[in-house]
């Protein structure tokens, strides 16, 4: 049985993996901004669990850094000590907004991926010393290469996967798992802007399942649905001076 | 304008303006600008236009998807609206519980099943999905909460259970289960050769198995067919492994693969398929569900879509009235790929608008062939009609307002509890002065 806290419970995504991890009987820390949405969630995975698990929830925005040791404390104590921890918020900035205000610019790289690098550090240090423990963040297929229609997203989610490489390797030799989860298009809230969605969109189930199984195979890097990386790895390819004139 | 909000038989196909998504629960409803109506959409498993709202808005219920409460030792149940079945039953069934009826896709919507009042292959022994529901909430465009039952708001329960998604959106529903002893079923197939052998045989099998359902092969006049029955299986020393094998379909077809060949085929290759001797263990997945195995089949009618056809007979027209359908199918050449036939029992529905009652029901897909098709349709109504029958309005996509007026005569009664905010294409059709 593990104890897992997941940063942006609400999301769709780590929604997925809260099903999954209360049907394989583990106590669920749940952190969001939306109690309303929370508690509904709550409601739901205890009506679920079958083996009289724990399901708590907190309340925080998470651009708040203040906030992130006193959630770690408070998950200590009602969890008892984490094992896993699964970073999932996130939002899609208006890529044309950011370019006419720094302010904004600056408000998404702050929600995308310092808030992240802040809560990766502080599980790295608890699980360190312990020398076990999975640290699990959702990224993006975006943060593979820079593109003129969603840069600051990307900037933001390349940072994070930079940071994790480095935080891999360090936590490597106290075999703690550092996994990257960089997801293509998925069916969620945050892209239901876009109306037609073709072949190459997934499910937040699908990506849930995915991530369920690389924590579980303590992996390092996944593409979601695996096709990604292909993908990717073509893009990445691609020589500069080609790249910028393409309009991606 | 959206063209991507379309029903399972791709008919009609309109254009939405807009695409609202209920996000929780609590929230207020959302609701398109000025005084455009919406309607709920669930999964979209209607073969017809219930569930659209062409020019105006449909309200996406998915995201409703969290259970509220799990009573398992008495087996009730409380869920959001867009729960689907299929997850309610990875839930349920473990712990010894089933749905009380069931339709033939696990794909619905829990709200979808409350508003069409939907009927599985027990109803003559168990009513259909209305009998069941304890309670539920009804969200209305005013902002007000009702929460009904057969003791509170009892009008509201009447007319909103089978109510065709019009009375307000349906946030959670309350429930009761079945007791099974595992996922497993005890079926047998029994095979007739002409209608008269069905009614004999069905009437028999009745009494016998709560769970029974015909197929029919309408490319024939005889009414030649197999009548599967089913039972939930009691506890076994050993139950056989089973897993959930999935195909798709994963292109739309430019053209329909139904013709009058590929029919023809179709239904000797089933008639003629091999009955395991006696009673046998079947999963209630394939039992229940065999379409499902074939992700996204209602490609294989092509673009233009198919029309489904759902009737009931009342019991003592039945027999004659069946037959004269199948004359009219096997005469025009355009046969049905599945041809299901079954009989309601006498448990009252619990909804104003509710489809089944005591009778026989038939069910029938045809692709769309434009004039032709829709001819031979108009043709089955009139038979319908004589008979004093009714349409299903889940699996219609043309009938016209005399058509659903005669079938559901409590049409009057539920005008006074639908939500000024809401109207559908049906809706919008049956209601449409006749010209
Ligand atoms: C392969 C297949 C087999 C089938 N077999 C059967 C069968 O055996 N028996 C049977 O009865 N039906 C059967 N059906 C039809 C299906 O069960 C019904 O059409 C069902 O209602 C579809 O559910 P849905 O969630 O997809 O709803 P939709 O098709 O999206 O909507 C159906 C209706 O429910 C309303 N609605 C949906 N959610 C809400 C809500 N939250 N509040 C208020 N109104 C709401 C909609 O407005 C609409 O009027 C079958 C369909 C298929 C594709
Ligand atoms: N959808 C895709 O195509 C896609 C592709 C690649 C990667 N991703 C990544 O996947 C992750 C999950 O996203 P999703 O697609 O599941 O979308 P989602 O459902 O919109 O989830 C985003 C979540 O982040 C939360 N959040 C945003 N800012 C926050 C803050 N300051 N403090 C606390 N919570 C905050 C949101 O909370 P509220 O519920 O309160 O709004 C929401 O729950 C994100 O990291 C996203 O970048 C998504």
């Amino acid at each position: 049985m593990s104890n897992i806290i997941i940063f942006g419970a609400t999301s769709a995504i780590a929604r997925a993996c809260t099903r999954d991890w209360i049907a394989a009987g583990h106590n669920l820390f749940l952190v969001g901004r939306n109690a309303d949405k929370l508690e509904i969630m709550r409601t739901d995975l205890l009506a679920r669990s079958t083996q009289g698990q724990v399901v708590e929830i907190a309340t925080a925005d998470l651009n708040d850094f203040s906030t992130h040791e006193p959630l770690y404390a408070k998950a200590a104590e009602v969890l008892g000590m984490p094992d896993t921890v699964l970073v999932a918020h996130g939002s899609l900035p208006d890529q044309k907004a950011c370019e006419a205000s720094v302010d904004l610019t600056m408000c998404e790289i702050r929600t995308n991926a310092l808030s992240v690098i802040s809560l990766a550090t502080l599980a790295a240090n608890l699980f360190e010393p312990r020398r076990e423990g999975t640290i699990a963040v959702i990224g993006s297929v975006a943060g593979d290469r820079g593109r003129q229609s969603n840069y600051v997203y990307g900037a933001a989610k390349g940072m994070v996967d930079i940071f994790l490489q480095g935080l891999r390797n360090r936590l490597a030799k106290a075999s703690i798992t550092v996994l990257t989860i960089k997801p293509g298009f998925v069916d969620t809230p945050m892209t239901a802007h876009i109306p037609t969605k073709g072949a190459l969109w997934a499910t937040p189930n699908d990506i849930g399942q995915g991530i369920i199984h690389a924590v579980n195979h303590k992996r390092d890097v996944v593409y979601l649905p695996w096709f990604w990386r292909i993908i990717m790895l073509i893009i990445r390819f691609i020589p500069e001076a080609i790249f910028k004139r393409l309009s991606l | 304008m959206r063209d991507d909000i379309r029903s399972w038989n791709r008919l009609p196909t309109v254009g939405h303006r807009h695409v609202l998504e209920v996000r929780t629960r609590n929230d207020r409803l959302p609701l398109p600008p000025g005084d455009e109506t919406c309607i709920p959409f669930g999964n979209g498993r209607s073969y017809g236009d219930v569930c659209l709202n062409p020019g105006a808005t449909v309200l996406r219920t998915r995201a409703l998807d969290h259970l509220i409460a799990f009573d398992r030792a008495c087996g009730r149940v409380t869920c959001e609206s867009g729960m689907l079945l299929a997850d309610l039953l990875e839930l349920v069934v473990p712990q010894g519980w089933f749905p009380a009826a069931t339709p033939g896709t696990r794909f619905v919507t829990l709200g979808g099943c409350v508003a069409n009042d939907v009927h599985g292959k027990n109803h003559h022994d168990t009513g259909s999905f209305g009998n069941h529901v304890r309670s539920f909430e009804l969200l209305r465009s005013d902002g007000q909460r009702l929460t009904c039952s057969a003791e509170h708001n009892a009008d509201w329960f009447a007319a909103t259970i089978g109510g065709l998604g019009l009375t307000g959106l349906i946030t959670q529903v309350t429930f009761d289960l079945l007791p099974v002893s595992n996922p497993f079923m005890i079926t047998q197939g029994y095979r007739f050769a002409t209608l008269d052998e069905f009614w004999r045989l069905n009437a028999c099998a009745e009494r016998e198995w709560p769970y029974t359902v015909a197929w029919i092969d309408c490319t024939r006049h005889s009414g030649r067919g197999i009548l599967f029955a089913g039972q939930h299986a009691p506890p076994q020393p050993e139950l056989p492994p089973w897993k959930d094998h999935h195909r798709d379909v994963p292109v739309d077809l430019p053209f329909s693969c139904i013709n009058s060949l590929s029919l023809r085929v179709f239904n000797e290759v089933y008639y003629r398929q091999k009955l395991p001797r006696g009673r046998h263990l079947t999963h209630y997945v394939p039992y229940f569900y065999p379409l499902d195995a074939v992700k996204n089949w209602n490609r294989i009618y092509g673009t233009r879509g198919f029309y489904q056809y759902q009737c009931v007979l009342p019991p003592q027209v039945s027999a004659d009235g069946i037959a004269d359908m199948m004359r009219q199918i096997a005469g025009s050449g355009m046969g049905s790929f599945l041809a299901v036939l079954k009989t309601f029992g006498s448990r009252p529905a619990s909804g104003m608008l509710s489809f089944p009652r005591p009778g026989a029901t038939l069910a029938l897909d045809f692709p769309n062939l434009g004039e032709k098709t829709l001819r031979l349709l108009n043709r089955l109504d009139s038979i319908v009609a004589s008979s004093g029958g009714a349409l299903y309005p889940a699996k219609d996509a043309r009938m016209s307002g005399a058509m659903f007026r005669r079938g559901f005569p409590q049409w009057e009664k539920m005008l006074a509890f639908i939500d000024p905010r809401f109207s559908s294409g049906f809706w919008r059709r049956v209601n449409e002065p006749e010209g």
